[in-house]
């Protein structure tokens, strides 16, 4: 299967690629995925007292549309509220990436991811976590 | 060096030259049928069938007669293992074969179910090769065929083909093998090895594409298989259709070809496979699969823990290899192959095979140590589960949110 040339250009040079201290108040980490169904992506946010996403870091382990969500989806998050990140959906990163049929589940994931992190950085401020719709895969 | 680098040679071999040279002419001039009795256009073409023939014979060392030329492997499985079910129904129904072999056997298996067969599919030891005392205590007096591959086209172990015949000739079965993956790359012989039936192709010894072989043992005993395809009776009238000449006279060449440079192409593969696998091995945590003592000269399998096995061939953009990864499958299953050696799935999600052949140099192997081990750095660095490893958390601890 060839790729899109978003997907090769986010492969090749991934944006912000690295681990936030999963420890700080302010930092909402998600890590969705399983090692055996071939994707793990682990996600974090970090949240400044205006509710706004200031920085994004993931890493992910699977193919090279899981990678390009997953750096797609940071360089969204970035400067977003948290509200506004919680509308970031999976068919948008499909789009964004040219996504064939077979790797939908890539986006999916990516979007489980964020949604992961946003919770996590909630529930450690207090916060309800938000329901989340049953994933689709 | 020419980029990208072909290391996908358990897939299809590229075509030699000196076959296309040989090939050529029965395409133009001398196009006849090898049917035709009457004129000299059919002569032609039928003494080139018939040369082709005992090139063939001579690779795997049976006669002529025992030469039936198919379509391909897949063809001359299905017409083995049907056309003996069928043959010898009367004898018994049961067929044994292995959880690891290439889905034309299981999939013919399976089809056999269907219409009464009893299949034993058999496990395999974590090496790749098959338990004879298995096998032996598997067999009973309703077994007629035992179908097991010679040489694996995933990771290549070489199976005991010599003590499974024994077991199987012993209870009165006939012993087939899929040996697409060994015939030409190692010595098969059908009379030390106790074949009784054989498929292979020429599309992997570097003949043509849509060319393969049955051998059917003629004495000792006599084997009979049921056609599967009705028509004018060509091939003793086990495998009707005109004959493929320009594919069989490539398949001719190359199997002449392979005879005449096995022993020096083996050893030249597997030094440069061994420099390969050793040059890869020393980056942590990559393991190689199956056994490494009965395999096939140009083959490894080496999965590389944490990096997914599609990811990593995206980074390995000069090299041409193929993964276990489910990703690279439309099922979303990793490779049951791996599976089937009791490999965790995320060790054959991460799993690539290489596979070298006649034109590989050891400029390319050198390049491909070097693609290869960055492609995997770069990887783990962008792996949650490299940094979870390396931090020391133990991963079959943590409750993944399966999916």
């Amino acid at each position: 299967m060839a790729y899109s040339e978003k997907v090769m250009e986010h492969y090749t040079n991934p944006r912000n690629v690295g681990t936030l201290n999963k420890d700080s108040k302010s930092v909402g980490t998600g890590l969705v995925g399983a090692p055996e169904c071939g994707d793990v992506m682990r996600l974090q946010i970090e949240v400044d007292e205006n509710n706004v996403i200031t920085d994004a870091k993931f890493k992910t382990f699977g193919c090279g549309s899981a990678i390009a969500s997953s750096s797609l989806a940071t360089e969204w998050l970035k400067g977003k509220t948290v509200d506004e990140a919680m509308t970031i959906d999976n068919m948008d990163i499909v789009e964004e990436l040219a996504l064939p049929p077979v790797k939908i589940h890539c986006s999916v994931l990516a979007e489980d991811a964020i949604k992961s992190a946003i919770n996590d950085y909630r529930v450690k401020n207090g916060m309800e976590p938000i329901e989340l719709a049953k994933s689709h895969h | 060096m020419e980029l990208p680098i072909y290391l996908d040679n358990n897939a299809t071999t590229p075509l030699d030259p000196r076959v296309l040279e040989a090939m050529l002419p029965y395409f133009t001039n001398k196009f006849g049928n090898a049917a035709s009795r009457n004129h000299a256009f059919g002569w032609v073409a039928e003494e080139a069938v018939d040369y082709a023939r005992e090139q063939v014979a001579k690779l795997i060392g049976c006669t002529e007669k025992e030469i039936i030329f198919t379509s391909g492997a897949t063809e001359a499985d299905n017409l083995g293992i049907k056309g003996v079910y069928e043959m010898y129904q009367d004898k018994g129904n049961h067929i044994i074969t292995l959880t690891t072999e290439h889905k034309a056997v299981l999939d013919t298996c399976k089809h056999l179910e269907k219409a009464g067969a009893k299949v034993t599919y058999l496990a395999v030891k974590e090496d790749g090769l098959v338990d004879l005392a298995e096998l032996e205590a598997a067999m009973t007096e309703q077994t007629i065929l035992v179908t097991i591959m010679y040489g694996n086209n995933e990771i290549g172990v070489i199976q005991p083909v010599k003590e499974i015949s024994a077991i199987a000739h012993k209870f009165g079965a006939l012993f087939m093998t899929d040996a697409t993956q060994a015939v030409g790359k190692v010595p098969v012989d059908v009379n030390a090895d106790g074949i009784d039936l054989m498929a292979f192709s020429a599309h992997k010894m570097y003949g043509p594409k849509g060319v393969g072989v049955l051998y059917v043992r003629r004495k000792n005993p006599r084997v009979k298989v049921t056609a599967q395809m009705d028509g004018g009776g060509h091939e003793r009238g086990m495998r009707s259709g005109t004959l493929n000449v320009p594919g069989i006279v490539g398949l001719g060449k190359a199997c002449e070809l392979c005879r005449l440079e096995m022993d020096s192409e083996a050893a030249r593969l597997s030094a440069l496979r061994d420099k390969l696998q050793n040059g890869l091995t020393v980056l942590e945590e990559s393991y190689v699969n199956g056994n490494t003592e009965h395999r096939l000269p140009h083959v490894t399998n080496i999965s590389f823990k944490y990096v997914e096995g599609e990811g990593l061939m995206m980074a390995m953009k000069d090299l041409a290899v193929s993964s276990g990864s489910a990703c690279t499958s439309a099922s979303l299953e990793p490779s049951y192959v791996l599976k089937n050696l009791g490999l965790s799935d995320d060790l054959a999600h991460s799993s690539i095979r290489f596979g070298l052949g006649r034109f590989t140099t050891e400029e390319e192997i050198d390049y491909a140590i070097e693609n290869t081990k960055n492609a995997v750095n770069h990887l783990r660095n962008l792996s949650p589960l490299w940094e979870m490893f390396k931090e020391g958390i133990d991963l079959s601890k943590i409750e993944w949110a399966e999916h």
